[in-house]
C-alpha cells in the first residue's frame, strides 16, 4: 500500500469534502437505480418473501432444519473431495516436480564409464521420460479442469475402469490437474533458488537425490507457501464442478433444493456466500503465512547477529 | 480417431465459437479489470473500498455460481443482456436464426470473474513500478488520472503481460464451463452432445475436445514462457 499512497498527494480538507459529496450522491443514485433496476423486479417476482427466505433463515420453519441438514451434507461432501484432491495432488505434485528437476539434471549427464550401449540406452531412457513428463505435463495444465473430470468421469468406465463411487472420478480429474500444477510451482521454487545452494549442497558430498530432497524442496516448499495455499482455493472451489458428473456435493444438493423449494436466488446467494467466506479464511490464511515467511528465523536474528557494519547496510537498503 | 475425422465439422464449429466467446470475454474481462485496478489504487476511499469487495467476492466465489447467477438471476431481472446486442456483434449471437440469450449470459459470468483476477494482475504489475516514477510524476505536477495514463500504466503494462496472460489461459480454460450452462454448440457442449446424444465413444470425443483447447492453450503458454524467459535475460 506505501507504494500505491505515492500515486497521488494526501487529500486535504477540500478534496475530502469533494469526495464526501460526491461519494454520497452518487451512492444514493445507485441505491435510486438499484431499487428500480433490482429490488422491484425482484419484489414483484416475490423474491423477498417469507415463503421463499423462510427455510434459509427462520428456524420455526418447516424446512429449516432439513434444509440446513441437506446443505452441511453437500458442505462435507465438498471438504472431503478437496481434502482428498489437495492430498493426493499435494503427494503426486511433489514426487513430479522432484521427477521433473531429476530428470532435467540426469538428461544433461553422460554416463562417462559405462560401456556405450549402455550408457546410450540411459541416456535415451532419461531423455524420453523428461519429454514425457514435460508433455504430461503441458496437456493437463492447458486442459480445462471441468474436461478433465468429465474425461475421467465417461473415460475410464470405457477402458474398463470402475471407481465406484462418483466421489473417486472428481479426485482423480481434481488431482490430475492439480498434480501438474503443483508440480510447476514446485519446480520453478526450486530453480528459482541461488545456484549456491546446489553448489554448495554438491561440494558438502550430498547426490544429486539428496540435493533435492534436503536443500532444494524445504526451501521450495517455504518459498512457495503463499502459492500452494491460493491452489488450496482453487481446488475448493473446483470441487464445485462435481456438479456436472452429478457428485452430491453443496452445488448439486442446492439445485435439488431449489427443485422442490423453488428459490434459486436466495439459495445461491447463500451458498456463494458461504464459499466467499470458506475462501476469504484460506486467502487470510495465505497472507499470514507469506508475513510469517517475510520475517522467517532468518532476518529476526540478523540485527544482533550481524556485524554493526552489516546492520548498517541493512537500515540503508530498507530505508 | 475416425470419430473426430467424421465430426470433424462438429469440433470445428465448437472451437470457433468458443474461440469467440474467449475474445469478447477476454476483452470484456480486461476493461473491468483495469476499471476496478484503477479503482483499488484511487485516492477516492469509496471507490478503493468497492473495488476490494469486488475482487473478493468474484475471486472467493466458483465460477459455476457466477454462471448461475448470470443464467438464472439476469433473467429473473428481466434482463435477457440486451446490452450487448452491439450490431456487429448480433451475429455471433443469432444462431440458427434464434436469439439465444445465454451466449451473452456467458460473456458476462466469465467477464466479471476474469475481471477480478485481472485487476490483482494490474496490481502487481503497478506495483512493480519503481517509487521513483510515481514520485517524479507527482513532482512535475501530474494528476493522479495523468499519473496513471502516462507514466504508471504503460509501464505496468509491461511487467503485468505475463501474469495477465496467464490470467488469459486460465479463461479459456474456464470457458468450457460455458457449454453446461446453456450455451449451444461450443466446444464442450457439442463434445458432450455428441457423447451423451449421438451416442459416439466417449474416449475419442473428449481426445477431441482437448485438442480443441490446447490448441488455444499451449501455443499461448509457450509464449508466455518464452516472454518471461526475455525479461529473465534483460533483467
Amino acid at each position: 500500500m506505501s507504494q500505491v499512497s505515492t500515486l497521488y498527494d494526501a487529500p486535504g480538507p477540500r478534496a475530502r469534502r469533494i469526495t464526501l459529496i460526491t461519494s454520497a450522491l452518487v451512492g444514493v443514485l445507485t441505491l435510486v437505480g438499484v431499487y428500480y433496476f433490482v429490488y422491484r423486479p425482484l419484489d414483484t417476482r416475490g423474491e423477498f418473501s417469507m415463503e421463499k427466505w423462510g427455510p434459509l433463515i427462520d428456524p420455526t420453519d418447516e424446512n429449516f432444519t432439513a434444509l440446513w441438514g441437506r446443505l452441511w451434507d453437500g458442505f462435507q461432501a465438498t471438504l472431503i473431495a478437496a481434502a482428498l484432491a489437495v492430498l493426493g495432488s499435494l503427494v503426486l505434485g511433489t514426487l513430479l516436480g522432484i521427477a521433473r528437476i531429476e530428470l532435467k539434471a540426469m538428461s544433461k549427464r553422460r554416463y562417462v564409464g559405462l560401456p556405450t550401449p549402455l550408457a546410450v540406452l540411459l541416456r535415451g531412457l532419461t531423455i524420453g521420460l523428461d519429454v514425457i513428463s514435460r508433455i504430461f505435463v503441458e496437456v493437463f495444465r492447458g486442459l480445462p479442469v471441468v474436461i478433465t473430470i468429465v474425461f475421467v468421469w465417461l473415460g475410464l468406465p470405457s477402458l474398463g475402469v470402475e471407481l465406484g463411487k462418483l466421489l473417486w472420478y472428481l479426485v482423480v480429474g481434481l488431482v490430475l490437474y492439480n498434480t501438474v500444477v503443483i508440480a510447476e510451482i514446485l519446480r520453478s521454487g526450486m530453480e528459482g533458488l541461488p545456484v549456491g545452494q546446489r553448489e554448495a549442497a554438491q561440494a558438502v558430498g550430498l547426490s544429486t537425490g539428496q540435493t533435492t530432497r534436503l536443500i532444494l524442496l524445504p526451501q521450495a516448499f517455504r518459498i512457495m507457501l503463499p502459492a500452494l495455499i491460493s491452489q488450496l482455493v482453487v481446488v475448493l472451489k473446483d470441487t464445485s464442478l462435481g456438479f456436472i458428473i452429478g457428485y452430491e456435493e453443496v452445488l448439486r444438493i442446492t439445485s435439488q433444493i431449489v427443485q422442490i423449494l423453488d428459490n434459486q436466488i436466495q439459495m445461491y446467494v447463500v451458498v456463494g456466500a458461504i464459499y466467499i467466506l470458506l475462501n476469504y479464511g484460506l486467502s487470510k490464511l495465505a497472507g499470514y503465512a507469506q508475513r510469517r515467511m517475510a520475517r522467517g528465523p532468518k532476518t529476526r536474528t540478523l540485527p544482533t547477529d550481524a556485524t554493526p557494519n552489516a546492520a548498517l547496510t541493512e537500515i540503508t537498503t530498507t530505508a | 480417431m475416425s470419430v473426430i475425422l467424421d465430426h470433424l465439422d462438429v469440433f470445428a464449429g465448437g472451437f470457433w465459437l468458443t474461440l469467440q466467446l474467449c475474445f469478447l470475454a477476454a476483452i470484456g474481462a480486461l476493461l473491468i479489470g483495469t476499471v476496478i485496478a484503477v479503482m483499488r489504487i484511487s485516492p477516492v476511499p469509496p471507490l478503493r473500498a468497492l473495488g476490494t469487495a469486488y475482487v473478493t467476492v468474484f475471486r472467493n466465489v466458483p465460477l459455476t455460481i457466477v454462471f448461475f447467477f448470470s443464467a438464472f438471476a439476469l433473467p429473473a431481472l428481466g434482463s435477457n443482456a440486451d446490452f450487448l446486442r452491439i450490431p456487429g456483434l448480433d451475429q455471433i449471437f443469432n444462431r440458427l436464426g434464434i436469439d439465444l440469450p445465454y451466449f451473452r449470459f456467458a460473456i458476462i459470468a466469465l467477464s466479471l470473474y476474469t475481471g477480478a483476477f485481472i485487476c490483482e494482475a494490474l496490481r502487481a504489475g503497478i506495483n512493480a513500478v519503481p517509487t521513483g516514477q510515481a514520485e517524479a510524476a507527482r513532482a512535475i505536477g501530474l494528476t493522479f488520472g495523468q499519473n496513471l495514463r502516462f507514466v504508471i500504466l504503460p509501464q505496468a503494462w509491461k511487467a503485468a503481460i505475463v501474469p495477465l496472460g496467464s490470467v488469459i489461459i486460465a479463461m479459456i480454460k474456464n470457458s468450457a464451463l460455458a457449454g453446461f450452462f446453456g450455451v449451444v454448440g461450443d466446444l464442450s457442449n457439442s463434445g458432450y452432445s455428441l457423447i451423451t446424444v449421438q451416442g459416439e465413444p466417449a474416449i475419442p470425443v473428449m481426445i477431441g475436445i482437448s485438442i480443441g483447447f490446447l490448441i488455444m492453450t499451449v501455443p499461448l503458454g509457450v509464449l508466455l514462457d518464452r516472454v518471461e524467459k526475455q525479461r529473465a535475460v534483460a533483467r
